[in-house]
Order: structure tokens, then C-alpha cells, then sequence
């Protein structure tokens, strides 16, 4: 792809910032920035067929339902599900919390029978892994908390990958849920699902995928993977904010029971119970958010045209500078493998720490240079913890990432200790 | 002066270095507060302890890690207020928040007079998301003050 032509997409990326210096974006894994082919999409739907979707009879209701639910089918077929396996969500975050919400839901008793296979409770163990966002780790050990089941978690190793010696004693016959991120946004380190999933299904426990950092860089199948749950954002994907999408095998979806309740959502209500729609429908009460599901879209339909596997090989074009730049600064430590390039298992990012400077001070730097970077723990303090630092300075990237954004991180973030006198 | 040389003045940086007050001490006085404040940004956190004798900050001593704005700011808090009455660490205080608020302006000669090394922490104010770390310090000093005397009737 060219990359220029790209970039010309995103109106954002010509601006300039800090006194006129032309900014260098490289926090995509925190949020992307947008093709005008989004925005358009949403001003469109806006301007031109705005009504409530799945509700009127009248000519702009029939429209917008239609769009709405095109929408959906486009970011299925982006991820390989089919369009009765995506449920719209607030944000990855949310996604991930209907999941744990709605199992927590059946432990109550929610959905009856139909709902009894995602009851858990005391004896039960819930897993999660040590390099998971704070968005799919608190939801489950909090989900633990109320059902009296455990929660335990598969170490990683110095280089943040998943220490799979321990897979067999951490994921056992107790074992009722597996969540686990599908790429870090702390080391980019890219988990074995295959590995994972294959150990599940053998203990029979069901399968929660975090591919918020792996479904805008890399293609992704889902229905592949053979997950039984995955969430992803739109935002991280050139889409709007206020939208993400939960995945489900249309089978769980359909027995799962709510995790929020209110209209659109049930098929009889009398004053004493209610009856559920199927899927996607019982899992979106409330009005959602339907301009936004349409830039989602068209996010997903502006990666396909540039094609995933032309942006996953762009990003480690990325990747590969990043990570072998800071490996040469004195004084700084890369999170997560050392550039490899005979690995495949890492996307196009690099978290660092500065020995004697803080994460804060250093983002100060780079800012002063119009570089935006991620500073702190990226909502992930317990895999920061494990690596032996409070916090880190991610450079992220995405499709109009350049080799000179990529450069001028590692050249400015080279000036870093000297700035704080802490030379190595 | 450039914007980021404005913030990292030198006095700040010799502050993070060498951070006055840094260690909890026990002050054995039976007026003693403490306070734990976690910037949650980035997880910066202080410990921050103020034994009081009647009206006079005795003892300000804390525990804390984050970035050098945060830490320098908590150890010229610890110079502005020990062995000051809590009316002069009112005023600190104030004249403080103020200039955070100033959005990189300086103050008048009074208040310089009166902030003296927090002075420099004036080009903070044209940060909004680094005000936090330059408060931190201050918020856990208030926090503690008004554990100390919770029990003032």
C-alpha cells in the first residue's frame, strides 16, 4: 500500500501541535485516529437516515434498521462470525463485562435452565492470564468474588510470553471460563490461542478472547480460533468511540442470559417474568449506538480494502524499528521480546522503560517533540508489576504509522536520560 | 526558555534527587494524621504523615514513588510547612493551587515571596494532565491535616 495515499485519509494527522510542530501520533493501541471514510459514514447516517432502529414502521425507522444491521454483517464478515454472533457494546470493555456479568447472572438463577450450563460457584476456578488489560482481569476476578468461584492465572515469563509449563496445572477439570488477551498492549507479545483454546475445550471450560489489540492489526478469523466469546473495540480500529462488539458462537449467545435488562431486548414481559429474544438482540437493551455501529463498519470495510495481511506486515515494518531502536539506547529496557525477526508472535509496539526516569517525565520529552506516546501502566499493573517496573512509555502504531514516526521516537527518547542527568 | 526546560527547572530536579522529608517518621506527638493518595493516571502514590503542636506543623515526613514532578513537589511542601503554624500552611496551600491554576503564569512578588522553590513549579500550570502529579503531595498534606484534628472539637 502507498503509504502517503493513506495517510491523506486521516485529516487528523496534518495538524500540528506544542508550538507548530507536526505531530508524530504513536498512541493508536490507546485509541486509533480515523479515516474520513468514517466520519463520513457517520455524518451520513446521520444527516440523511437517523431514526430508531428495530422499533418504527415508518420509511426512515425501515432505513436505518437496515443500515444498523448491514453494519453488523460487515463486522461479522471482518471477523469471520456470522452477523447473529455480534453484539453491539459500549466498548471492548463493556463487552467483556456482559460475558462475565451474564454468567454471574445465571449463577443467580437468571434464565433458568436454558441458562444453567454457565452457572458457576465455590469450586469452580475461573483463569485468566498475567499479561491481561485490567478490562479482562478486574470483571473476573470481581465475577469470583460473587459466585465463590476462584480465580487463577497463567504466569508469564521475563519476556512477558505465557509461561505454558504451567498451563495443564492452572487450566484443570475446575476450570469454568478461560479468559486471555489475544495480544498484549504491554509487550505485543501474540498468545497461542490454538495451544490455549485446544486446553479448554479439553477441560471443558469456555473460551473469553480480549482481541482489542489483535483485530485492528492482524486478520482475524474468530470462528477460526474456535473461541467461544471474543471483544473488540471500534475506536482501536479507525472507528468511533462509544462502540465495540462482543463476539459469541451463536449457540452461547442464544443461551446466555442478559447481563442488562430493559426493552428491545425480551420477547413477553408480565409483571412477574420475561421471556428473552435470541441473540444479538437479548444481549442490546436500549437505544445503541447506531451511527456509530455504521462507522464500525466502515472502519472494517477501509481495512479490508487496504487488506490485513498488507497492514500486519506495515506494522512490523514498525515494530522492528522500534524495538531494535531502544534496544540500542543505553539505559532503556524494552517490555516484552527483543526484536526477532524470525518471531511472528509480537504486533507493532514497544513499551520501555528508562532507568531513573519516570514514565511521566519521559512522555513529557517526547511531547515537547509532538510525539504522542502512552505513559503509566496502560491498565495493566499486575504484567508491569511481574516485569519488575511501575510503569512504562508505549509507542504504539497503526496503518499510517511511518519509519520516520517510528525514527523520531527512538531518537528522542535516546535524549531522555541525559535530560534527567541520569546518563547510563 | 523553552517550555519543557520551564517545567524541569533545576530546583525541581535537585528536589527529586535529593526529596526532603522522604521516610515516614514517628513524630510522638498525640496530633498525628496520614493520608495515602494514588495518582490513577499512572499509579503514583504517596504516604504523606503531619504530627501537629497546637497550631505549629511540627513533622511532615512521607513515602512515595512517581515522577519528578510529583516527588520534588512533596519534598518543597515538606520545606513550606514543618515548622510553620497551619495558618502559613493554609496560605502555602493556596498560593499553591493558585499557581497550578495560572496556567504557566508567575506570581506576584507576595506570593513568590511566600511559595519561594514551589516557585518553580510554575510552567506545570500549562500542563493540565501534570497538575495532578505536582498535587498529589498537597492533596495527601490536606487529607492528613484534617485526619490530625478530627478529633479537635
Amino acid at each position: 500500500m502507498t503509504l502517503a495515499d493513506v495517510r491523506d485519509d486521516f485529516p487528523l494527522l496534518a495538524r500540528t501541535v506544542r508550538d507548530g510542530k507536526p505531530l508524530v501520533y504513536l498512541d493508536s493501541g490507546a485509541t486509533a485516529q480515523k479515516p474520513r471514510a468514517v466520519l463520513d459514514a457517520e455524518r451520513e447516517f446521520n444527516e440523511r437516515h437517523n431514526a430508531a432502529v428495530a422499533r418504527g414502521a415508518h420509511f426512515l425507522a425501515e432505513e436505518a434498521t437496515g443500515l444498523f444491521e448491514a453494519a453488523r454483517s460487515e463486522v461479522a464478515a471482518f471477523v469471520g462470525a456470522g452477523a447473529g454472533e455480534i453484539v453491539w457494546a459500549e466498548n471492548a470493555t463493556a463487552a467483556i463485562n456482559i460475558v462475565a456479568a451474564a454468567i454471574g447472572n445465571a449463577s443467580a438463577g437468571v434464565g433458568g435452565e436454558e441458562s444453567a450450563r454457565f452457572r458457576i460457584g465455590p469450586g469452580d476456578e475461573i483463569c485468566v492470564t498475567e499479561a491481561e488489560h485490567h478490562a479482562n482481569l478486574v470483571p473476573w476476578q470481581q465475577l469470583a468474588v460473587r459466585t465463590g468461584a476462584t480465580l487463577r492465572w497463567i504466569p508469564v515469563d521475563d519476556d512477558g510470553r505465557l509461561d505454558l509449563d504451567h498451563l495443564d496445572s492452572v487450566v484443570t477439570e475446575r476450570t469454568k471460563v478461560l479468559a486471555f488477551t489475544h495480544a498484549s498492549n504491554i509487550t505485543g507479545v501474540i498468545s497461542p490461542v490454538a495451544t490455549l483454546v485446544a486446553r479448554a475445550k479439553a477441560v471443558g471450560a469456555l473460551t473469553v478472547l480480549d482481541a482489542c489489540q489483535s483485530v485492528p492489526h492482524l486478520g482475524v478469523d474468530l470462528a477460526g480460533l474456535d473461541v467461544d466469546f471474543a471483544a473488540f473495540s471500534g475506536h482501536k480500529m479507525l472507528g468511533p468511540t462509544g462502540i465495540g462488539a462482543l463476539y459469541g458462537r451463536k449457540e452461547l449467545l442464544d443461551a446466555l442470559p442478559p447481563a442488562v435488562f430493559g426493552g428491545g431486548a425480551v420477547k413477553t414481559v408480565t409483571m412477574e417474568s420475561t421471556t428473552w429474544q435470541e441473540a444479538p438482540m437479548r444481549h442490546e437493551p436500549g437505544t445503541q449506538p447506531v451511527a456509530q455501529a455504521v462507522g464500525m463498519a466502515a472502519a472494517a470495510r477501509y481495512l479490508t480494502a487496504l487488506g490485513m495481511d498488507d497492514v500486519a506486515a506495515h506494522e512490523r515494518e514498525i515494530a522492528a524499528i522500534l524495538r531494535e531502536g531502544v534496544a540500542e539506547i543505553p539505559g532503556a529496557r524494552l517490555l516484552g521480546p527483543a526484536w526477532d525477526a524470525e518471531a511472528t508472535d509480537v504486533i507493532g509496539l514497544a513499551a520501555v522503560s528508562i532507568d531513573g526516569v519516570h514514565p511521566h517525565d519521559v512522555g513529557q520529552v517526547l511531547d515537547d517533540r509532538g510525539i504522542a506516546v502512552r505513559v503509566g501502566h496502560h491498565c495493566g499493573q499486575p504484567l508491569h508489576r511481574r516485569l519488575g517496573v511501575t510503569g512504562s512509555t508505549r509507542a504504539s502504531a497503526h496503518v499510517y504509522t511511518t519509519t520516520d514516526d517510528a525514527r523520531a521516537f527512538v531518537e528522542a527518547l535516546a535524549t531522555v536520560p541525559s535530560f534527567f542527568g541520569v546518563s547510563a | 526558555m523553552s517550555s519543557l526546560e520551564q517545567m524541569y527547572q533545576q530546583v525541581i530536579m535537585d528536589h527529586a534527587r535529593e526529596a526532603h522529608g522522604r521516610g515516614l517518621a514517628d513524630p510522638g506527638l498525640i496530633q498525628v494524621g496520614e493520608s495515602h493518595q494514588v495518582n490513577t493516571t499512572c499509579g503514583d502514590e504517596v504516604t504523606l504523615r503531619v504530627g501537629l503542636d497546637g497550631d505549629r506543623v511540627a513533622s511532615l515526613t512521607w513515602e512515595g514513588q512517581g515522577c519528578s514532578i510529583s516527588q520534588a513537589s512533596v519534598s518543597v511542601l515538606h520545606d513550606l510547612v514543618e515548622d510553620h503554624t497551619l495558618a502559613e500552611a493554609e496560605q502555602a496551600m493556596d498560593a499553591f493551587r493558585d499557581l497550578m491554576q495560572a496556567k504557566g503564569e508567575g506570581p506576584d512578588d507576595d506570593k513568590e515571596d511566600l511559595l519561594g522553590d514551589a516557585t518553580a513549579f510554575v510552567g506545570v500550570g500549562k500542563y493540565p494532565a501534570r497538575i495532578k502529579c505536582a498535587m498529589l503531595g498537597w492533596m495527601a498534606f490536606k487529607d492528613a491535616l484534617i485526619q490530625a484534628r478530627k478529633d479537635e472539637s
